[in-house]
């Protein structure tokens, strides 16, 4: 009998399968992708170090670690040297600024593992024997530079003999953020790049014979690196923290596609609710003849069954043939190849939870059934109620609520944003039933009783009997939310970066500035007109003490959790001020001015780090500035804003303590005109190679680059979830759609011109288009505001003009679907109507 | 007013031709009362749709008021009907949503060239209802009304913009007898007020006789045709 209820509702529900089908796509092809990428990283994770160790310290390695690798390397190991560090290069086109670049001076045959691809081929072999230079593409563009040309770093001039194409590890979005840069090592002392203050990176990266060998080596020497502040990755590190990493990321997006598998749920839900209400009757007459209440209901289920069944097999399919898409999408984010291979695993549970969610969310419509009463085949408008506590409704809806909770724990990173997750879902879900409900009520309420006929035609169609406003508002109403607080959180976030907008924001950072260079620096900007908007010493300092325990002894302590192991190693780039700025605020304790004068000098730290290093208002810190031993008394903790394009400090001392310590300086200006800007920069970077400027107007330019990947990747998942919606938009109108085709001939057997009857269509369409983008910018703009406010901490834009075109768009799409779906209401003769009435 | 000349209509069903009428020339006169009669599957309905203009004869042609319905397209078929035919069914087809005195104004609305204003046209529509006993009832919802009532709003409607030709397709086909006998009187007696023109399609023996021409269809063709005398 299910058979038979299925070949002959097979046009229709075909859709409602689809809905499922898009779900399960989503799911499966970020799913398998993910498994695709643990396999990956795992082949991999040496070709992604580029070495078995790598061992990394602030400043040169100290003389005890040089005599460790020099005694690897006597005993047949192989090292090689990297010193990294950002500075200003000069390219010899001449209208082109010196770019901050990422500068890699290297010794030896690093990396040992995956392969280098250089333009020629040769360059990357042959480049350290002279004053060459490989240049990453993307900085070949910004210094408008050839193969053969110069460029200076610091004092020195290299010939660029090749441009970097690929090298192991790369990550795409790296060289937006940072091209590189690779020099000989042994050219780099004739740069004077590396000299006090500057923020340089040394590796030393190492090639073992075997895992255990490594292992050995760190056993005997981990104490030796802790004592010297070297730290380490090993290729078991690279490969957890990678996984860890790219296993969020795909499970984010995997959240996103769990949507569109919620929405396929909610078009099975309504297309079974109408089918069970267009098959009364049948049953009526099935319970006549002597089906029990349990066949009919069986019959039903496996009907929902075979949709689920069916929708989420040519899902998986579907979700295999995309996978092979995500590593273009994602190659940003992806410092590897990803064999695509299909994962059975991923495959068989994409086809259970598709038929699950189809089953649970057609159970709650099936319910009905129970209530027909054979005597329906007689008198059709009876109808028993049900009287009393309905035990099974209540445990259906508690399957419906679980099993979103579930498959949200189950695709979310933690359980904490599994929770959140499935809590969204069902606030949104919920708000947006409320505000379709509240427009049905509303229409019939304020019904425009003086509008024009057809006008009135349209509104009245949305409360009509068997009416879909409530399952297409869910459904475009997700999809608008989605894509709109994704929309509106970007813009928030990248407004509050832009340095265009605002006249007296700064746009150019100079840095490393040393004390004895200062007052010529003024002097070329007070030449060239510009203004100093401020001067910022940095005093480079390490913590020597917290209260009376030493770091080596804090960090000797085992049950130091590893990730607050960077607060104590850490080079701190402290600076003293007599002024909070503007992207700061007190937490705890008061600024200098509103304290009695201390003991010690006192100093005002970040929360984040104090919670860190487990200490906070009136303990010490001893600092080690350059030798000299500072100690010091937190005064007041403040909680920054990193967002801003502001200077900040995790620690800021109070004024006259550090004036006469060694230290360099930051110079903040603005420079409206961009041609002025490359001037100045050559200008300065000319006379002071060391000095770093930023442009903060391509660092905007950057930041705006990587924010729209990332809203790429997402924006592509959500893909999924509109079509979703669209389903249901397009299930929702083929289920009303006889009553059309009927309404629409009585309505031309009455006079009306095809035009009027599509002016009806298009009413309609426009209201419902225009209340689910409506309802789903209200929860985005909520949504958006929320993001911004509380986990951004910046402030809420609210654009008009994005939310009006998303009303255009997604209101012009739903009536073109809509048109598109109804062609055939306008087609049918009325006469073909009338016959069949009157049979 | 209405002549029907070599009408034939055929219909594609499941691969095979099937012929639904053929050979019917008829012409019928102002002011003339016409039932259509025959068993069922005789091509009823499908006649009095060609005669409306719901459909192009497959050969043939119908003239409305000396029009040529072939010459038309479907939007002009549809505003001649609006200006100059009115409809009953059988199974009443008001529109669910909308309050008994709006569904008769939908005729009127449809009009684009509107002689009337809007409070007119509600006048026109009220003065209707009261007229098929539906005063008190014009915001009544059709679900809220009897088969009946639906049927007397179906009447107000067919009449509301004063047509000049009204087609009745089994008008009393769904009432108990009294209440289509009372549906009947108030057919014929607007159709006489209104100097109308009624062409019905009814298996009521009693409805038909009160028609002053009886048309008799079998098996797709005419069978019959004759006037008789009116009481």
């Amino acid at each position: 009998m299910a058979r038979r209820e299925l070949y002959a509702g097979r046009k229709r529900l075909v859709l409602y399968t689809v809905a499922i089908t898009v779900g399960v796509a989503a799911l499966v092809s970020i799913n398998s992708f993910r498994q695709n990428i643990v396999s990956s990283i795992h082949g991999q994770a040496r070709g992604i170090l580029g070495a078995d160790l790598a061992l990394r310290h602030r400043n040169a390695f100290p003389d005890t670690v040089e005599a460790l690798i020099a005694s690897l390397t006597s005993g047949g190991l192989d090292a090689s040297r990297v010193v990294s560090f950002g500075s200003m290069v000069l390219g010899s086109s001449s209208d082109r600024a010196p770019r901050l670049l990422q500068v890699r001076a290297i010794e030896g045959s690093y990396p040992y593992y995956g392969t280098v691809t250089t333009e020629p081929a040769e360059a990357w072999g042959s480049f350290q024997n002279s004053h060459s230079a490989v240049v990453e593409e993307a900085a070949m563009l910004y210094l408008n530079a050839r193969v053969g040309d110069s460029i200076s770093i610091g004092d020195a001039t290299f010939r660029i003999v090749g441009i970097l194409k690929e090298f192991p590890g790369n990550l795409g979005i790296r060289s937006a953020i940072g091209p590189r840069v690779f020099i000989p090592l042994r050219y780099l002392e004739e740069t004077g790049l590396i000299r006090f203050g500057s923020i340089a990176q040394f590796r030393s990266y190492i090639k073992f014979p075997s895992y255990q060998s490594i292992e050995l080596f760190l056993g005997e020497y981990d104490e030796l690196f802790d004592a010297h502040r070297v730290t380490y990755d090993t290729v078991a590190d690279v490969e957890t923290d990678l996984s860890s990493v790219l296993d969020r990321l795909s499970r984010f997006l995997g959240l996103i596609g769990l949507v569109a598998l919620l929405l396929g749920g909610i078009a099975i839900g309504s297309a079974v609710h109408v089918f069970v209400k267009e098959k009364l009757d049948t049953m009526a007459v099935l319970r006549c003849i002597g089906a029990t209440q349990k066949t009919v209901f069986g019959t039903y289920l496996l009907v929902a069954a075979a949709l689920g069944l069916a929708g989420a097999t040519a899902g998986t399919v579907l979700g295999v043939a995309i996978q092979a898409t995500l590593p273009r999408v994602l190659s940003d984010f992806l410092p590897l190849d990803v064999a695509i291979s299909i994962d059975w695993w991923t495959v068989a549970t994409g086809l259970v939870v598709g038929t699950l969610v189809a089953l649970v969310f057609a159970l709650l419509p099936l319910l009905k059934i129970r209530d027909v009463s054979p005597l329906r085949a007689l008198r059709r408008d009876f109808v028993r109620s049900r009287t009393g506590f309905d035990w099974l409704r209540w445990a259906v809806a508690a399957t419906l609520v679980a099993t979103v909770v579930v498959l949200s724990l189950w695709q979310a990173p933690t359980t904490g944003v599994g929770l959140a997750f499935a809590g969204a879902v069902g606030v949104t879900t919920g708000l947006l039933a409320v505000i379709a409900w509240a427009t049905v009520r509303s229409a019939r309420k304020f019904f425009p009783r003086r509008a024009s006929y057809v006008i009135r035609q349209g509104v009245a169609n949305l409360f009509r009997p068997q009416n879909q406003t409530v399952s297409v508002v869910l459904g475009i109403g997700f999809g608008v939310f989605l894509i709109a607080t994704l929309h509106l959180t970007q813009r928030s976030l990248l407004d509050q970066l832009s340095v265009e907008s605002s006249p007296d924001k700064t746009n150019l950072v100079m840095f490393d500035i040393q004390s004895d260079q200062h007052t010529e620096l003024e002097a070329i900007l007070d030449r060239r007109g510009h203004s100093n908007l401020g001067m910022i010493p940095i005093v480079p300092s390490r913590i020597a003490r917290v209260n009376d325990r030493s770091v080596e002894d804090i960090l000797a302590d085992s049950a130091l959790g590893r990730g607050n192991r960077w607060m104590y190693r850490r080079e701190y780039r402290n600076t003293y001020r007599a002024e909070l700025n503007s992207s700061e605020v007190i937490t705890a304790g008061g600024w200098w001015d509103e304290l009695g004068i201390g003991s010690l000098p006192r100093i005002s730290l970040d929360e984040d780090i104090a919670l860190g290093l487990e200490i906070g208002l009136g303990d010490h810190i001893t600092w080690d500035i350059q030798g000299v031993e500072v100690e010091t008394q937190i005064a007041s903790l403040r909680r920054i804003n990193w967002a801003r394009f502001e200077p900040n400090f995790f620690a800021i001392f109070e004024p006259g303590v550090l004036d006469e310590a060694p230290q360099t300086y930051i110079l903040m200006t603005r420079v409206d005109d961009a041609a002025e800007r490359v001037e100045l920069q050559r200008d300065v970077v000319g006379r002071f190679s060391n000095i770093s400027v930023l442009d903060l107007t391509e660092i905007q330019r950057t930041i705006d680059g990587v924010v729209n990947k990332v809203a790429v990747a997402i924006r592509f998942m959500a893909l999924f979830s509109i079509t979703s919606g669209l389903i249901v938009l397009i299930g929702a109108i083929t289920t009303t759609k006889y009553q059309r085709i009927h309404e629409s001939a009585l309505l031309k057997t009455l006079g009306a011109s095809t035009r009027q009857v599509r002016q009806i269509l298009v009413t309609e369409y426009f209201a419902l288009g225009t209340v689910a983008s409506f309802s789903g910018m209200l929860l985005a703009t909520a949504a958006g505001w929320g993001l911004s406010k509380f986990m951004f901490n910046v402030e809420f834009n609210l654009s008009a003009a994005s939310l009006l075109a998303y009303w255009m768009i997604v209101t012009g799409l739903t009536v073109m679907v809509g048109l598109v779906n109804s062609r055939s209401v306008t087609r049918h003769t009325p006469l073909a109507t009338l016959r069949e009435l009157s049979e | 007013m209405i002549i029907a000349s070599n009408i034939e209509q055929t219909y594609k069903s499941a691969g095979r031709s099937l012929t639904v009428l053929r050979n019917i020339n008829l012409s019928i006169a102002e002011n003339d009362f016409v039932a259509i009669v025959g068993p069922s599957g005789s091509g009823k309905t499908t006649l009095l749709g060609l005669l409306a203009g719901l459909d192009l004869p497959s050969s043939g042609t119908v003239t409305i008021d000396g029009q040529n319905l072939n010459g038309l397209s479907e939007d002009e078929r549809s505003k001649l009907r609006g200006e100059k035919v009115g409809f009953v069914f059988q199974t009443f087809q008001l529109i669910p949503t909308l309050t008994a005195l709006e569904n008769v104004l939908v005729p009127l609305e449809l009009r684009e060239a509107r002689s009337l204003n809007g409070s007119d046209l509600a006048e026109r529509a009220c003065g209707l209802l009261e007229r098929v006993g539906l005063g008190e009832r014009l915001d009544h919802y059709p679900s809220q009304l009897s088969g009946g009532e639906q049927q007397r709003v179906g009447l107000a409607r067919a009449f509301a913009n004063e047509p000049k030709i009204l087609f009745a397709d089994e008008p009393t086909g769904n009432l108990d007898a009294d209440t289509g006998t009372v549906v009947a009187d108030l057919l014929v007696q607007l159709n006489r007020e209104l100097h109308t023109t009624l062409v019905l399609v009814t298996h009521d023996q009693k409805l038909a006789g009160r028609a002053a021409r009886i048309v008799r269809l079998e098996g797709g063709e005419i069978v019959s045709d004759g006037v008789q005398d009116q009481d």
